[in-house]
């Protein structure tokens, strides 16, 4: 299926999402990236050397866990779009996610949005914490938002409302 | 007659990093380039790229082109950049023949060529495929990414290999609906994480699917798609019709280098590198000494392995003109290994299995 429509399965993702014990201690990074490709800036972006490539620029990506801080410093970096940060200390009953979001007007910290899967449907309610563009990002946006906790593994993008555009 | 000793045909990333090479060798260097500006294909390309450090992976390709130029500055007089320049005959003596701003007519003899001059997209026969409103996908991000100019209002993608994706991707950010992206093949070409990026902004991609014909009397008004079976024959019943006032083209690029083949370089059509393509050592050098072959018009890759590929022919065709650096061989190690190091991966089988193909 993913190959013909490029939205992975449940499976797929689940896989490259840590325990959830590790997402209730705080942010870590989630590396969707499925494929070998000739790519590696997550691992030189890494300023821990958490995501390892290894010599051979096309294996795919591995993130330890363990010593990914969720700084989100490879969050911009990937040029596949393809990580994000999940973060579940915050609350028992929302998740943090730090998503890239490279569609102008940015939205404003407060405005409520459409949550989308990763078929781009519309799933839940997302409420936007704040919004990172600093020069670093070199033009991707960086973009927290607030989701009701049981769409951890489906929340994946979002969308203005058609009246907050203007 | 103006004499020169190292000519470059387009300034595309392959001839962009072959005139750095060879001028960091110290040799003299002539860019020709027909457009407006140099950069070839990165001045419109917004998206961020592939690759490793060494080619800028991650910086966007508009961003590349400036890297490279501003390299290029550091040679000083030893190179000239021509734009509105092009190369249009290419003979038995070395000499090239140039149209510059369209009424200039003149000729250059060089003692080495390096023939960098890109691709060309394919196009896909189809009735009405004449419409006003069908473009190639090139075109229309030239259009949106170098002019500004917003193609129209909803789009169908035919092609989803990377440009057809990326290029959706793109109509998305400049405000056009992509009503879906179409593909004959099975499966998806593109990188799957550029595939996935577009599908979470809800523009769905058809696999198995093609375009059977375009509708409209002045301009694209609908397209009819229908399904294809694994021998790429339509599957009556399943048409569906999409309204749409732009449809791109994205079926693929083939290897521009007619000036080679004119020159009386050996050719061999080669699938997996998409077209006819000139015969060619490790060097990038063709069956005639001091021509060379680099980018995508020696084989339709990437812009990443465009660039190894003009590093290296440019050492190597300085090299050979007496321009030897210390570090020569070191150097050619390097390129060769990162060119490996690119097409070592599941996707780069195709262009290892063309290289086979192609090698002198
Ligand atoms: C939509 C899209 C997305 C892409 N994304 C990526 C990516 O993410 N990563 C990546 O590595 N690559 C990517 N590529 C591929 C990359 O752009 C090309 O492989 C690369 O530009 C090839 O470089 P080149 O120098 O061989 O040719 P080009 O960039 O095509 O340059 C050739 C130049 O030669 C000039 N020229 C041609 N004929 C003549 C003549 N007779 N006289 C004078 N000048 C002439 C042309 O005007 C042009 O400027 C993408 C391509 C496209 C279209
Ligand atoms: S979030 Fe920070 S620590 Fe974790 S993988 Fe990304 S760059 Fe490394
Ligand atoms: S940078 Fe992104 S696309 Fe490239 S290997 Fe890392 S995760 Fe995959």
């Amino acid at each position: 299926m993913f190959e013909q429509t490029g939205v992975a399965t449940r499976e797929m993702v689940m896989e490259k999402f840590p325990p959830i014990e590790r997402i209730n201690k705080g942010p870590v990074a989630v590396v969707e990236c499925y494929q070998k490709i000739p790519c590696n800036p997550c691992q030189t972006a890494c300023p821990f050397g958490a995501i390892q490539i290894g010599e051979d620029i096309n294996e795919i990506p591995r993130r330890d866990e363990a010593v990914c801080t969720g700084c989100g410093v490879c969050v911009a970096k990937c040029p596949g779009l393809s990580i994000m940060i999940v973060d579940g200390s915050k609350s028992p009953d929302t998740v943090e996610f730090r998503i890239p979001y490279e569609f102008l007007p940015l939205p404003a910290a407060g405005e409520r949005v459409v949550g989308l899967d990763r078929a781009g449907e519309p799933i839940c309610a997302a409420t936007v914490k704040k919004v990172m563009n600093p020069p670093a990002f070199d033009r991707t946006p960086v973009i927290t938002l607030e989701v009701e906790r049981k769409y951890l593994y489906e929340f994946r993008n979002f969308r203005r409302e058609a009246e907050a555009r203007g | 007659m103006r004499e020169l000793e190292l000519l470059i045909i387009g300034s595309g990333p392959a001839g962009l990093c072959a005139a750095i090479s060879a001028a960091a060798s110290g040799a003299r260097v002539l860019i020709l380039e027909r457009s407006f500006a140099p950069g070839g294909q990165l001045i419109k390309q917004t998206h961020m790229f592939f690759g490793s450090e060494r080619q800028y992976a991650s910086h966007r390709g508009v961003d590349i082109a400036g890297i490279l130029l501003k390299k290029l500055e550091e040679y000083g007089d030893r190179v000239e950049l021509m734009c509105n320049a092009t190369a249009v005959g290419f003979y038995e003596d070395n000499v090239v023949t140039v149209l510059k701003d369209e009424k200039e007519y003149f000729k250059i003899k060089a003692k080495s060529v390096i023939c960098a001059t890109g691709a060309y997209e394919k196009s896909l026969a189809f009735p009405n495929n004449d419409l006003p409103g069908i473009y190639g996908a090139g075109a229309v991000q030239t259009l949106m990414n170098v002019y500004g100019v917003k193609p129209g209002d909803r789009v169908l993608m035919v092609g989803a290999g990377n440009i057809g994706v990326i290029v959706s991707y793109q109509l998305l950010q400049a405000g056009v609906e992509v009503a879906a992206v179409l593909d004959a093949a099975p499966k998806i070409g593109a990188y799957l994480v550029h595939a996935s990026k577009l599908a979470r902004m809800g523009a769905p991609i058809l696999c198995s699917h093609t375009v059977k014909e375009a509708i409209g009397t002045d301009c694209l008004e609908a397209a009819v798609v229908c399904r294809v079976d694994e021998r790429f024959q339509p599957v009556p019943g399943t048409e569906q019709r999409f309204d749409v006032d732009v449809m791109c083209i994205s079926v693929g690029l083939s290897p521009l280098n007619e000036l080679l083949a004119m020159r009386g370089v050996e050719m061999k059509y080669v699938p997996q590198l998409s077209g006819s393509v000139p015969l060619r050592t490790e060097n990038c050098e063709t069956c005639i000494p001091g021509i060379y072959v680099a980018g995508d018009a020696s084989g339709i890759e990437e812009a990443s392995s465009a660039m190894a590929e003009g590093y290296l022919a440019g050492l190597c065709a300085a090299a050979a003109l007496g321009h030897v650096p210390e570090d020569y061989e070191a150097r050619r190690q390097e390129y060769l290994r990162q060119l490996e190091g690119l097409r070592s991966g599941p996707v780069g089988e195709r262009i290892r299995a063309g290289m086979k193909l192609s090698a002198l």
